[in-house]
């Protein structure tokens, strides 16, 4: 069953096409990458399905309903949820609050409940800590619930973009360069991370990533872009062995790696 | 020194002690002094020691609330000074409340308005009008000026009127972003002043740059309120509960989505948060304040006219929210404070002391130089000195800080509920 569709997906800016007519099925609980080289239009696609652009033309259908035209936190709202090639952490925030805010749209407390700090409120503010503290946990880093977010490692910021954005309750999640700037051990930590992701949270994971091995390792299908089209997609025996993605992509040293 | 601050760090007693001698001594000091403006600040400077106190929040409250409601008045009451007194931190009260404001829209939602004297400008006016002769010139039907009894009603009336104003200036302005947002505010500041300036024909509405005179003063229970020491009352109140609000929406889910939006509007949006109603909430209820404290200053002057309305008062509390702190509140406090004493005491104290020193033929200060004028050069000193130095502010801005035993304590469903999660952490 598919969850997220895109049909004939193009974007222009100006004279320039960074999509053009992408069509991509994504199932339900499956894993997809989405590589090509830098320029290929793979965060365009990202920005287009999460709100940040709006396409030139075509669709994208969200469990068959189209989102195309929705803002960025309706979006967020319908149940897709993002991380940021160029970390967009709330740097001044601690940890902890950045989590929170990613349940924004899940806590029910106005302006009343707020004013009054009801006891409605102050409890489910108590269970958004908890429940912040333990996404932190879940992606390893506790233990810096109360340092600013700007102060961390590369590393431990990727983790905790991907933690926020969990906070949103996602159905699906897209993962634009996670391990970029990680290192080996990290990766390897991320890896299991998406695995885990996907089994216990029932998500749907779309990544784009350099880093072959993860992908080859990671993915059940993959889609390959290169100047805004897409020229190929399969499972990664297929894409490993495509004439085109090795032209394009992968270079001749690819057969043989991972 | 280092040693001694540690000790007083740890023991509670010892600060209750040092806080109850000091605030014993200035107020004694203040009663018996009256001319003293030292005195007064210092009592004043109590509020400060107390912040830097470890008694529990509720502690700090009712100290605070018994020395500004009951201490300070009684130990300025003794003299003629009074009222100058009461003036003096009537208008610190006022000034605070509009920083505070400010503060939300800049400081947690990084909106940068140069023109926020404006909503100030929107209470006083709104009182301003209904509550002397003027409104007689418009309105189909009433009697004015209304009784002082309606103030209370404008203070709500003020802050609404304010709050829809904020509204009406974000949804325009928040097209823009960074400097152009900050030269379309100060352009609004100044329509709105000119507007102020210019409404007496077709239909003359604000009369004027000749400005209304002899509003109603507020009436309660019969009783006049005619002096600084009796605002001073009013100020009180409703800057409590400015602070109330403040910190009450700071701590919150709202408060949060303005410091994310501050932080990174893309990611804020990605999380779910609507941007426009974010801003726009942190415009209105920014304004709602400034509104609010337009309508007492207002009564208080009983006389309004645009010149109190300009790009430096805008300027001004910008100032005080830089120079305290962008983003926090005792830091915002502390600079509306030393910003408006600074304007109102220090900077005329000086002035007259050097006066009487060049009539008394000591030393000659050429006119120019009075300290008095010099108050646009002492400020710009003031914040480039911040700038290179302490670009936080004097209290800069807190991130709430979290207790692990608190966050750890509950241990039901992990993320929505979904089983299986529970027990799989990713650290090894
Ligand atoms: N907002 C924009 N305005 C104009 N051109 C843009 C914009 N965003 C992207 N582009 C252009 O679209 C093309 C695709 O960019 P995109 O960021 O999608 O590439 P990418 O595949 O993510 O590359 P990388 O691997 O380097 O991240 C590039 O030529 C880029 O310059
Ligand atoms: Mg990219």
């Amino acid at each position: 069953m598919s969850i997220l569709t895109v049909k004939q997906l193009t974007k222009q800016f100006g004279g320039l096409t960074a999509n053009s007519n992408i069509n991509m099925d994504v199932q339900k609980g499956s894993i997809t990458a989405v590589i090509g080289p830098n320029g290929a239009g793979k965060t365009t696609l990202f920005n287009m399905v999460t709100g940040v652009y709006q396409p030139t033309s075509g669709d994208i259908l969200l469990n068959g309903e189209s989102i195309v035209g929705l803002k960025p936190h309706q979006v967020a709202q319908k149940g897709i949820s993002r991380t940021f090639q160029n970390i967009r952490l709330f740097g001044a925030m601690t940890v902890l609050e950045n989590v929170m805010v990613g349940m924004h749209t899940h806590l029910r407390s106005g302006l009343f409940h707020t004013m009054f700090s009801t006891p409605f409120m102050r409890k489910e503010e108590k269970e958004a800590k908890q429940e912040a503290y333990r996404l932190l946990q879940y992606v390893g880093l506790e233990s810096l619930y109360n340092e600013e977010a700007k102060s961390l490692p590369y590393g431990a910021q990727r983790k905790l973009e991907i933690a926020r954005a969990l906070a949103t309750k996602p159905k699906v999640l897209l993962l634009d360069e996670p391990a970029a700037g990680m290192n080996p051990k990290e990766t390897a930590e991320l890896t299991k991370l998406i695995y885990h992701m996907r089994e216990q949270l029932q998500l749907t994971i779309i990544l784009i990533e350099h880093d072959m091995k993860l992908v080859m390792e990671i993915s059940e299908h993959i889609i390959v872009l290169d100047h805004g089209e897409k020229i190929a997609e399969g499972t990664p025996d297929d894409i490993r062995n495509n004439e085109k993605v090795i032209e394009a992509y992968l270079g001749k040293g690819a057969t043989t790696a991972s | 020194m280092k040693k001694w601050l540690n000790v007083l760090e740890q023991n509670k007693r010892l600060q209750a002690i040092v806080i109850a001698v000091y605030i014993v001594v200035t107020f004694i000091s203040l009663y018996l002094a009256q001319k003293s403006v030292v005195a007064f600040l210092l009592l004043l400077s109590s509020l400060l020691l107390l912040h830097f106190t470890t008694f529990s929040h509720r502690v700090k409250w009712v100290i605070g609330i018994v020395v500004l409601s009951v201490l300070l008045p009684l130990a300025a009451s003794q003299g003629e000074a009074y009222q100058s007194y009461m003036e003096v931190a009537t208008l610190v009260g006022i000034y605070i409340a509009m920083a505070l404001g400010l503060n939300i829209v800049v400081g947690l939602a990084g909106l940068l308005d140069l023109g926020f004297v404006a909503f100030f400008a929107i209470g006083a006016y709104t009182y301003g009008i209904f509550a002397t002769t003027q409104a007689n010139n418009f309105m189909p039907f009433g009697q004015y000026p209304l009784s002082g009894e309606s103030f209370w009603v404008f203070l709500i009336i003020g802050c609404i009127v304010a709050a829809i104003f904020g509204i009406l200036l974000g949804i325009p302005v928040l097209r823009v972003k960074g400097d152009y947002l900050a030269i379309v505010t100060l352009g609004f500041g100044e329509i709105i002043r000119i507007i102020f300036n210019n409404l007496d024909k077709p239909i003359n509405i604000t009369n004027g740059a000749m400005g209304l005179a002899s509003v109603q003063p507020p009436k309660l229970f019969g009783l006049e309120f005619m002096y600084p020491s009796q605002f001073y009352y009013v100020v009180l109140v409703i800057l409590l509960l400015t602070i109330f609000v403040v910190r009450r929406l700071e701590y919150s889910k709202i408060g949060r989505a303005w410091k994310a939006v501050r932080e990174n509007e893309i990611a804020a949006q990605a999380m779910g948060i609507p941007l426009v109603r974010t801003k726009l909430m942190a415009f209105a209820v920014g304004a709602s304040f400034s509104g609010m404290m337009g309508v007492v200053f207002a009564a208080k002057q009983t006389f309004v006219d645009p010149t109190s309305f300009t790009l430096l008062e805008s300027i001004t509390i910008l100032v005080m929210v830089i120079l305290g702190g962008m983003g926090s509140v005792p830091g915002v406090i502390l600079g509306a404070a030393l910003v408006t004493i600074l304007n109102l005491q220090v900077l005329t104290e000086l002035t007259n002391w050097l006066n009487q020193l060049s009539l008394s033929g000591v030393v000659s200060i050429p006119d120019a130089l009075s300290p008095a004028k010099m108050q646009r050069f002492i400020f710009g000193v003031i914040l480039i000195l911040f700038a290179l130095y302490r670009p936080q502010g004097l209290l800069p801005a807190k991130n709430p800080r979290f207790d692990e035993k608190e966050l750890k304590s509950g241990a039901t469903n992990m993320v929505d509920g979904k089983e299986g999660a529970k027990d799989v952490y990713f650290n090894g």
